[in-house]
């Protein structure tokens, strides 16, 4: 069967070149591999190689020939033992059909691309400008604590070790790495004790090299384990952003669903105090950003603790932000090692009906106490805890628009491209016509974090810019 | 079909082929004027058809899959592996069931050696539905579980630390598995490399670290871009042994594997090989490879090829007949055109695939 030589393309974008020379004649024999010819565009020079072994019977397109379309018949391979002329002239009944229709092979990819937008919008789509907005469903997290369970307090930091060790204890696949998290028992003490526990197998001192144990624990997760990869603070990780990015969060899909990343990232986040502007950057817009990572920032230590076990048992990468600052305070916490907490609820966690002020993490203070400052002066806010970044529990806060028709955003993070505006664009999507009043927000401001304590304190959201805030909405 | 029961091993025991005696292969090469004598243990007649089926099909492969992409059915990045066949060849003729292969982007004869169907890589590299990521990873992006491949990864160097945590998991599961990590000469000074190399010496996991030095780091030979060109020295600070190999004989890699492979399986930790090949393409398909001589490539093809080499010897020494390797080269051509067959008729994704595999629904309870 003879085979067609077609004008190959030298990049998906090329459409035409140059058949420069012919470095065979016709009638010579020529082995796969063979250079037979070089082709030129404006860019480069390169070669064709034959594709089968035979003889080269025809040369369709003569040498210096321009302009000739990409998969155009340029020649024409005999195979061993055919008629050379008769090959020649009958033409190539190529071995590869789609070859015989550039057409179907040039446009038939594109063409999908672009469709594909507007066919497969997601089942649950932001709702258009536009279309009626419909009753949010508030998340009821109210039997979120056991029935009957003991009550004790807690600090963040205990809450965060009792995690990690019952989930440990449940799962011999669980394991901790990080820098000091055994001998020196954390270098913010979460991981006290685990060594002791655990052994040295299952809690494990790394040197201090983020990309490669961030990029050792994502491996070892696609193998089947689960790691729970601290970072002594998430400013660090930006040493491993690669591999948490690339390589945890994208696997699943690069793989057709074959290979996840069950892998959790964790460490203090944020702001602590006189650190300056490196070890103070909060990241969750960061993380929150990307497809394949669900990015989690508790404020309390039940949440911590719910949260922290429901992270170690998901099958994805978990972003698990924490805040210095809040390791040493103390929360009501239920006993008992099936206390969960759902990734991806938010909270309601006062109620209120003239302004919701929804936040996350560190910046749950201010929200709260901003919501106590506006009780004095009569206006009752309605303050939601995000808790999980993504997916983001958009409904439970439209819920709560749909109520107060007003909405405050706060956060530590800065302010362009933020999580808060994120909140705003959502609440805008799904509550439009809600809205008595612009969402606003409430930020960190956009500079480096100064080292001088009063600059600081100025750089960092506070209790008064939200009461402002919320004013501000409700025109008072 | 055809391709199915791959990652079959050679017949013969590798850990006996390395005790072999070694003067005879020099022998052989001698009389082939090979320029450089070597001491390799020489293969089995079974074991040279082996090696010679594998690599051709990777050659024949690659070849198609380059052939298709000027016809603008594969697009993207496409990185081809032609002339480096006999390092994973070599390599996986020494290893075990259970072992795990971890490379960069140019992928695709790693993963036809680990046995992964002609059909489903080519329909990756073609964006459908039939591809081993459903089209949605391309010719970087693909991995089997089932046949122990974990990628298939685009950024250079990552794949390091990635393969040193698949040793880790061999490490803590203890199951005597080995992670054969591959890099190439270019990733070879990226951070995150020596970062691994510590903590794989300092925990003693068992990975063998495959440098593939093709002497060009994109357009960028490996002089104008290494301070230390012997890449087996890349570990000596950690204390990591290492050793360079003729990476165009198979034979010498799978002698040099059987060592390596011992000693992380072991308990000895990681162990490198620096499999000094070369790569008869441009680094992508868009790469006139304009930073080197046609003569260096011509002499490289004409008296290293690591196919030919295999050929011959399968001619001279054991007396296969032209015929029975037409019968192979023949069964080859037969797999990669169905394989470009399937590959190009297979539909695309459907377009609900555009949200799926982003993340996994958890287990209740």
């Amino acid at each position: 069967m003879p085979i067609d030589i077609l004008m190959p393309a030298l990049s998906p974008t090329m459409e035409e070149g140059k058949l420069a020379k012919w470095l065979k004649k016709e009638g010579d024999s020529v082995k796969a591999g063979d250079v037979i010819a070089e082709i030129e565009t404006d860019k480069a020079t390169m070669e064709v190689e034959a594709v089968d072994e035979g003889i080269l019977a025809k040369i369709l397109v003569p040498d210096g020939s321009e302009n000739v379309a990409v998969n155009t018949r340029i020649g024409v391979i005999a195979a061993e033992g055919e008629d050379v002329n008769a090959a020649a002239s009958a033409g190539g009944e190529s071995a590869k059909p789609a070859a015989s229709d550039p057409k179907v092979a040039q446009s038939a990819p594109p063409a999908a691309v672009g469709e594909a937008p507007v066919v497969a919008a997601p089942a649950k789509a932001e709702t258009g400008v536009g279309s009626a907005p419909a009753q949010a469903k508030a998340y009821d997290a109210s039997s979120e604590f056991p029935a009957g369970a003991e009550i004790v307090s807690q600090t963040v930091r205990e809450a965060l070790r009792d995690a990690m060790a019952e989930e440990m204890r449940r799962d011999g696949d669980v394991f901790v790495m990080g820098e000091e998290v055994a001998e020196y028992q954390g270098a913010y003490k979460v991981t006290q004790g685990l060594l002791q526990e655990f052994g040295p197998k299952r809690v494990i001192d790394t040197p201090i090299t983020e990309h490669g144990f961030a990029g050792i624990g994502v491996g070892a997760a696609l193998s089947g384990l689960r790691p729970i990869v601290e970072f002594m603070t998430f400013n660090f990780a930006m040493q491993a952003i690669d591999q948490i990015i690339n390589s945890a969060a994208k696997t699943l899909y690069m793989s057709g669903g074959q290979m996840g990343a069950p892998i959790v990232f964790r460490g203090p986040n944020g702001a602590a105090a006189r650190v300056g502007a490196q070890h103070s950057h909060d990241y969750a817009a960061w993380y929150s950003n990307v497809p394949g990572l669900k990015v989690v920032m508790p404020y309390s230590a039940s949440d911590a603790k719910g949260l922290l076990k429901s992270a170690i048992r998901d099958p994805n990468p978990v972003i698990f932000l924490e805040n210095e600052i809040m390791y040493g305070k103390s929360f009501e916490v239920p006993k008992g090692d099936d206390f969960l907490i759902p990734i991806g609820k938010a909270k309601v966690v006062r109620q209120g009906t003239d302004v919701t002020i929804v936040s996350f993490g560190i910046g749950m203070t201010y929200a709260l106490g901003a919501a106590e400052a506006l009780a004095k002066e009569g206006i009752e806010a309605e303050v939601i805890d995000l808790r999980t970044i993504r997916p983001m529990d958009i409904d439970t806060v439209v819920a709560s628009v749909q109520k107060t028709n007003r909405c405050v955003a706060v956060e530590e993070g800065f302010p362009q491209s933020g999580v808060t505006a994120e909140i705003g664009m959502k609440i805008m999507e799904a509550a439009f016509d809600y809205l008595d009043a612009p969402v606003v927000r409430v930020t960190g401001k956009d500079v480096p974090m100064p080292y001088a304590a009063n600059l600081e304190k100025l750089a960092l959201p506070n209790i008064g810019e939200v009461v402002a805030a919320a004013k501000s909405v409700c025109y008072r | 079909m055809a391709v199915a029961a791959r990652k079959s091993k050679a017949p013969a025991d590798p850990k006996a082929a390395a005790k072999a005696p070694k003067a005879r292969a020099a022998k052989g090469q001698a009389e082939r004027g090979a320029p450089a004598p070597s001491n390799v243990t020489p293969f089995s007649k079974e074991e040279d058809l082996h090696a010679y089926r594998e690599m051709l099909l990777i050659r024949r492969f690659e070849e198609k899959a380059g052939q298709m992409y000027g016809m603008g059915l594969i697009g993207g990045f496409c990185h081809l592996y032609i002339g480096q066949e006999a390092v994973v060849i070599g390599m996986q003729m020494a290893s075990k069931d259970g072992d795990q292969v971890i490379t960069g982007y140019r992928d695709h004869g790693h993963m036809l050696a680990c046995g992964m169907e002609s059909r489903g890589v080519m329909a990756e590299l073609t964006g459908r539905r039939g591809g081993y990521s459903r089209g949605k990873g391309g010719s970087m992006h693909m991995f089997s579980r089932e046949k122990n491949f974990y990628g298939g990864h685009g950024i250079v160097g990552a794949q390091v630390s990635l393969g040193t945590g698949l040793a880790f998991a061999d490490w803590y599961r203890d199951d005597k598995t080995v992670s054969m990590t591959y890099f190439g000469d270019g990733a070879a000074n990226q951070g995150q490399v020596y970062e691994s190399f510590n903590m794989a010496q300092l925990w003693k996991l068992p990975v063998v670290y495959v440098i593939e030095n093709n002497r060009y780091a994109m357009g960028t030979s490996v002089s104008r871009a290494s301070a230390q060109t012997d890449f087996s020295r890349r570990g000596l600070s950690f204390g990591i042994p290492g050793e360079q190999v003729d990476g165009m004989d198979v034979r010498a890699v799978r002698e040099a594997a059987t060592r390596a492979i011992e000693h992380a399986r072991s308990g000895q930790g990681p162990y490198i090989l620096e499999m000094q090949t070369y790569r008869y393409r441009g680094h992508s398909m868009s790469d006139p490879a304009k930073y080197r001589s046609k003569d260096e490539v011509q002499r490289m093809r004409e008296e290293h090829d690591p196919i030919e080499q295999v050929r011959a010897r399968l001619q001279r020494e054991f007396k296969v007949g032209e015929d029975e390797l037409k019968a192979i080269d023949a069964k080859v051509r037969e797999i990669v055109n169905d394989a470009a067959e399937f590959a190009t008729h297979d539909p695309e994704p459907d377009v609900s695939e555009l949200y799926t595999d982003i993340l996994l629904e958890p287990a209740q309870g």
